[in-house]
């Protein structure tokens, strides 16, 4: 266990082992995983690709500890977390995991501190170490000026900016992006990928799903996906 | 540190509501009505015991009153010429109800007679009450000067009177009056104490002293004025024999009262020919108060069960849609790492606040009603701290169990289904 524990901290921080994940949509059965082996460096930049339909959000959901596999094992950090049950996976995204989504999804009747805080009231942080830390996170994305707006006083590029804000309130090591740049005009994207390429520089571990190809060459790793299995890993980043 | 947690879940909870202020306030409407209607009964309730109980004391809790009363048929006789009416109980009452009783502590035999007193100049109507110290026991008054009747009194056959305050102060002026001559009809008494008095009726029973009595030993007043009363009227003698008018009777423990007083309500029906006498129970006010009270308890907690029931099922639905209507934020939450039952918390304290705060709104309107009730109806209500904690935590109550279906609905929500997009 040691040894294992300690190789997987070492290098590599997201195992899967023949991980599957399988729907059964009336008598016919889905392979959204169909069967994954494959393992996510720490400190490394992923973009995951593919047609639509392939499987990207079922192995981002996966990954992110949303959701569980039919079979196969999911190993973070040394810990095989298939097993877990909702509380602990709870905690495991608390503790270690930031999400970035297309659609940002902030709590519109929030403001942008309490939004970034968000995971701070769940770590069980004071309303005034918690303020401190959304003012930190807000100027380093730009928003210092925005904290008491609601999201829907700020344009896209910006929500975006609170999202990333809000996934890095609680230090995490891996930061789940599904198609950050979605519904953003091409510049704006640009802004939010080069954010994410900063926080990678820094050290954390980025898993990204995304359609553009100019988006996904600011990885390190392309992985390509079709019908629920690898189709190929590009990039050695 | 927790404490704050909580406060601040309590306060992000108001925020919540105060995003739809209309809507919370309509949702409560079932919740103020309700509580409205507990305090409003329990204050109702509590007044209608504590008016039976004051005027129980006033009586004498282990009390039973027997007063003679004039029976229709010789009313009738009484007013066509100069006529004898013979009625009320006798002094062969008194004893056979003393002896044939041992539940009985002690009695008391009332005898009364009407005569002008006269202290130097100044007169007053007065109603002698020729008893023995026993009243004393049994009609609990404060003694305000000198002191009551004694045995001796009874046994010397002394001519000794004891006043109200009332007759005191219309006769003279109150400490000095000790020691006075007290002319009563064409005899002194000499004035021995000044003790308080009540009068008047205490629910349907009227109370045993009055506040023109003057107290005289037994004995004494029928020494000097007999058992014959005349009374002139428009050319007609009125003229009454009455041994006694009142016999109080004190049994050892309160659960004697009443088949003590079924007792002598038979034996006296068993000697005597007409019914010229009542057996009045103290006691019976708080059956009496008792029944008002399960009126209202019946009227108004419908009222409170209905109403709560529904505010109860609003507040769900209220919450049901929120869930609906918050499923996105729900997933934000979840994904970001809530637990379960950190979601409960947040939609049951949501919940709790909105019924607490249709409670406290129900006190305010429920602390009216009482008012109203003792406005218009004249019923004597109480408002206790009971009656305004119980309504708080029956609110509290009906936040938890018509919350928590929304709450648990609320933390089932899978994060991955709200949080697709389409
Ligand atoms: N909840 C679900 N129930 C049934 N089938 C599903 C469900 N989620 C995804 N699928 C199926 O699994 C496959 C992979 O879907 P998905 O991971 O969403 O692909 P992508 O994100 O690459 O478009 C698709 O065929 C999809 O229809
Ligand atoms: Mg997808």
């Amino acid at each position: 266990m040691s040894a294992e524990a300690e190789s997987g901290c070492d290098g590599k921080i997201v195992q899967l082992e023949d991980a599957r994940k399988i729907y059964q949509m009336g008598n016919q059965a889905v392979n959204a995983l169909a069967g994954i082996t494959l393992s996510f460096a720490r400190g490394s930049f992923w973009a995951i690709m593919g047609p639509s339909g392939s499987g990207k959000s079922t192995m981002m959901n996966v990954l992110g500890c949303l959701d569980h596999l039919t079979s196969g094992r999911y190993v973070l950090e040394g810990q095989d977390v298939s097993t877990l049950d909702d509380d602990s996976l709870s905690e495991l995204r608390l503790r270690l995991f930031g999400f970035i989504f297309q659609s940002f999804n902030l709590i519109p009747q929030l403001t942008v501190q309490r939004n970034i805080e968000l995971p701070l009231y769940y770590l069980g942080w004071d309303a005034h170490h918690s303020a401190a830390r959304a003012k930190e996170l807000a100027e380093k994305v730009g928003l210092e000026e925005r904290l008491n707006h609601h999201p829907t006083e700020l344009s896209g590029g910006q929500m975006q900016r609170v999202a990333i804000a809000r996934a890095l309130a609680n230090e995490p090591e891996i930061i789940f992006a599904d198609e950050p740049t979605g519904n953003l005009d091409t510049a704006t994207g640009e802004q939010i990928l080069r954010l994410l390429v900063e926080l990678n520089e820094q050290g954390k571990t980025i898993i990204m799903v995304t359609h553009e190809s100019y988006i996904a060459a600011h990885a390190g790793r392309r992985l390509h996906m079709l019908d629920g299995l690898v189709e190929r890993i590009e990039g050695d980043g | 540190m927790h404490q704050i947690k909580i406060v601040r879940n309590i306060l992000l909870g108001i925020e919540n509501l105060l995003l739809h202020k209309l809507r919370s306030l309509l949702t409560t409407l079932g919740i103020v009505f309700g509580v409205g209607s507990v305090v409003a009964m329990l204050s109702v309730g509590e007044g209608a015991s504590k008016e039976a109980m004051d005027q129980i004391r006033k009586l004498g809790s282990n009390n039973i009153i027997v007063s003679a009363i004039k029976s229709i048929d010789d009313e009738a006789a009484s007013t066509t010429h100069s006529h004898m009416s013979i009625y009320g109980l006798t002094y062969e009452d008194h004893v056979r109800v003393a002896e044939s009783f041992d539940t009985i502590r002690q009695t008391a035999p009332v005898k009364l007679v009407r005569k002008e007193g006269r202290l130097r100049e100044r007169a007053l109507e007065l109603r002698i009450v020729g008893t023995t110290p026993e009243w004393f026991e049994l009609v609990r008054r404060p003694v305000l000067a000198g002191r009551v009747l004694l045995e001796s009194d009874e046994e010397d056959q002394l001519a000794v009177a004891v006043l109200t305050e009332f007759g005191a102060r219309r006769l003279l002026a109150a400490e000095s009056t000790i020691g006075q001559s007290l002319r009563l009809g064409s005899d002194y008494f000499e004035v021995v104490g000044i003790v308080k008095s009540e009068s008047g009726q205490a629910g349907n029973i009227q109370i045993p002293d009055e506040q023109i009595d003057a107290y005289i030993p037994i004995g004494v007043a029928r020494k000097y004025f007999g058992d014959i009363t005349t009374r002139r009227t428009a050319g007609t003698r009125e003229r009454e024999m009455v041994d006694l008018h009142q016999i109080i009777v004190q049994v050892g423990s309160i659960d004697d009262v009443e088949p003590t007083a079924a007792g002598i309500e038979n034996m006296l029906g068993n000697f005597h020919k007409k019914k010229d006498y009542l057996v009045s129970v103290p006691l019976a006010l708080l059956r009496q108060a008792e029944a008002t009270k399960r009126t209202f308890n019946i009227v108004l907690g419908s009222i409170a069960g209905i109403s709560l029931l529904v505010g109860g099922i609003g507040i769900m639905n209220i919450m049901l849609a929120s869930v609906t209507e918050r499923t996105q934020e729900i997933g934000i939450r979840r994904a970001i790492g809530a637990k379960r039952r950190q979601i409960i918390g947040q939609f049951l304290i949501e919940t709790v606040v909105l019924s607490i705060i249709g409670g406290l709104i129900g006190i305010g309107l429920g602390v009216l009603v009482p008012f109203m009730i003792t406005y218009f109806a004249g019923m004597a209500t109480v408002i206790t701290v009971g009656s305004i904690v119980l309504p708080l935590v029956i609110s509290f109550g009906v936040g938890i169990i018509f919350g928590l279906y929304p709450a648990v609905r609320a933390a089932n929500v899978d994060p991955i289904v709200a949080l697709r997009h389409e």
